[in-house]
């Protein structure tokens, strides 16, 4: 499918205005990254026209489906929305829930059977919703999604309500999608992580606004960024305070079942989204011992980037989290650094955001 | 037993066919009473209400003027079909739409506020149109809101006295209810009859509320 989704929409509210205008590809996935209130899900709900105030324009690949004239009601938009809850249908079954969208749509792009099988439903299928996990209820709104033979795919955080576990056991389903279907999906998230590992392109958002947008591997190395990218590169990791150390002015945190030293004091049990930046990691193939770099954590290669002349940056994974190193060639070399390989990563320098840990 | 008989299955005509006509018009009213950002909302919402605080008489007191051949509902339908309102089952069938209206329009709106918008726009995205949606989730999430609608619209309207008293009299096949047979059989001292009646109204009463707590709470353990 060729073609590009052409979006513009402005929407104001007494707290709140959204003002966007991009295009989006009609192929792969494309992540749209932002902190909380940023006004992703509102562009989301413009799309599905579910905003009846939004005054804007919409063109999906050649069709128009909004624009100063015209504008399709909600069900005439061949969308498949999954929204942070599953809100599946409790008066029906798993099956009767999946065929619902799939009765009332015109073309069949997926047919049941594949969508049953790439989401692992089969077993499912005549159980009441009542009974079903979270996993498995996000699992059977995707299904539900996909077979109203939608032309784009809108998820809004589908995984944002759901624990980590819950979160790993759906992730190599999307994975799947990503790979079996040639759908354009729109995601929506505030996950590093998630953006990092399913997405193509990405569109951050700030404010209501549009603030990057492309190829994700360029957006993420975009300078001007406060989120991503340059200088700031780095990563995000979600936390939590185990115990303080007054004398010192530290706070022992931990994350998986590793642990840092970050500066400040944090009542222990206090949610902490750690960011760290690639320009403050330095890796070894060795644990060096005792220096005067607090935190050094294990953790394996994952892929490296080739920057400019000199630099790489190096994708690490630590825990079930990512971190982004940024080291010269030449260390590369001399340290004759290959992706997989298991390093000790160095952290100089640990910024506290407190962040909640959720939300929309 | 004839003149047991008969009153008893005139309750049950007028509460079977008010709650009829409660479900089919309350529902749009409900639906329109949870959704709409009207600053007539709680003017209607009051209105809705007020049979709860009046006294039935008073209630029964105005529906006689307007229901009246003088009153401007009663002279129309006077003029439409040649017989008066007041004093018949028709005038007693409007009286208890009115009468019974909270009865039917509360349940139903709570249900319906209870729903939210989540499943409904869910529907909307995948092809529903809104009355589609309406009808194939919106409805039977809010069952147990349905169900108590019509239940209690319907023993309501069963236990209805004062309402009937003024509006309908007590004419035998006509008006003559139960509640208000009841009252004449111990305005004359036939305090067996009395009993009679009395006794499978409340069996009844109790039948119906206990089967309707039993299926809501099955309908509330499915939705869970």
């Amino acid at each position: 499918m060729s073609g590009k989704i052409a979006v513009r929409y402005g929407l104001q509210r007494s707290d709140f205005s959204l003002n966007v205008d991009a295009e989006i590809p009609m192929r792969g996935i494309t992540g749209v990254f932002g902190e909380s209130g940023a006004g992703k899900t509102a562009l989301l709900r413009c799309i599905a026209g579910l905003e009846q105030a939004a005054a804007g324009r919409l063109v999906i690949a050649d069709e128009v489906w909004q624009d100063e004239t015209v504008s399709r009601p909600v069900h005439e938009r061949e969308i498949g929305y999954v929204f942070q809850e599953p809100r599946l249908f409790a008066h029906l079954n798993v099956r009767q829930n999946i065929e619902y969208g799939q009765r009332r749509g015109r073309r069949s792009d997926t047919g049941f059977d594949e969508a049953v099988e790439l989401l692992g439903l089969r077993d499912l299928l005549d159980r009441p919703i009542n009974t079903l996990s979270g996993g498995e209820a996000q699992r059977t709104a995707i299904a539900r999604a996909l077979l109203r033979s939608p032309r784009v795919m809108l998820m809004d955080e589908p995984l944002a309500a759901l624990d980590r576990a819950r979160r790993d056991e759906i992730l190599p389903f999307l994975d799947r999608l990503h790979a079996a279907l040639s759908i354009p999906v729109i995601y929506v998230s505030h996950s590093v992580e998630e953006v990092i590992r399913l997405c193509d392109y990405l569109l951050v958002m700030e404010h209501g606004c549009i603030v990057a947008a492309g190829d994700i591997h360029e957006v993420l190395l975009r300078a001007d960024l406060p989120l991503l990218g340059g200088e700031e590169a780095g990563a995000i990791i979600q936390a939590t305070a185990i115990g303080h150390d007054a004398a010192d002015g530290l706070t022992r945190i931990a994350f998986d079942d590793l642990e840092m030293w970050v500066p400040g004091a944090y009542q222990v049990g206090t949610p902490l989204r750690l960011r760290i930046r690639a320009n403050d990691v330095s890796l070894c193939r060795e644990d060096p011992g005792t220096s005067t770099v607090l935190n050094a954590l294990p953790g394996s290669i994952e892929s490296m980037r080739e920057e400019g002349e000199s630099c790489v940056l190096v994708h690490l994974a630590v825990g079930s989290g990512h971190i982004l190193a940024r080291i010269t060639r030449r260390s590369r070399a001399q340290l004759q650094l290959e992706p997989g390989d298991r390093v000790i990563a160095q952290i100089k320098s640990v910024a506290v955001k407190n962040a909640p840990a959720a939300g929309r | 037993m004839a003149s047991t008989l008969g009153p008893l299955l005139l309750s049950v005509q007028l509460a079977a066919l008010t709650t009829l006509i409660l479900v089919i018009l309350g529902t749009p009213l409900a639906w329109w009473l949870s959704r709409t950002r009207s600053r007539l909302k709680p003017a209607i919402q009051a209105i809705v209400a007020l049979p709860i605080v009046l006294p039935p008489t008073v209630m029964g007191f105005y529906l006689l003027i307007v229901l009246g051949p003088y009153g401007a509902v009663g002279r129309w339908w006077v003029e439409v079909t040649g017989e008066a309102l007041t004093f018949s089952f028709s005038g007693l069938v409007i009286a208890s739409c009115f009468y019974s209206l909270p009865f039917a329009v509360q349940p139903l709106q709570s249900a319906f506020d209870a729903l939210g918008t989540q499943e409904v726009e869910a529907a909307w995205t995948l092809g529903a149109s809104k009355i589609d949606a309406f009808f194939t989730i919106a409805v039977p999430l809010s069952a147990p809101g349905f169900l108590t609608a019509t239940v209690l619209s319907f023993a309501h309207t069963l236990g209805e006295f004062g309402v009937v008293l003024m509006v309908g009299g007590n004419i035998p096949g006509e008006t003559r209810v139960v509640s208000i047979a009841i009252y004449d059989h111990v305005e004359s001292l036939d305090y067996a009859s009395a009993h009679q009646m009395s006794i499978i109204l409340v069996t009844f009463a109790f039948a119906v509320l206990l089967s309707m707590f039993l299926a809501n709470r099955r309908l509330e353990r499915r939705s869970r």
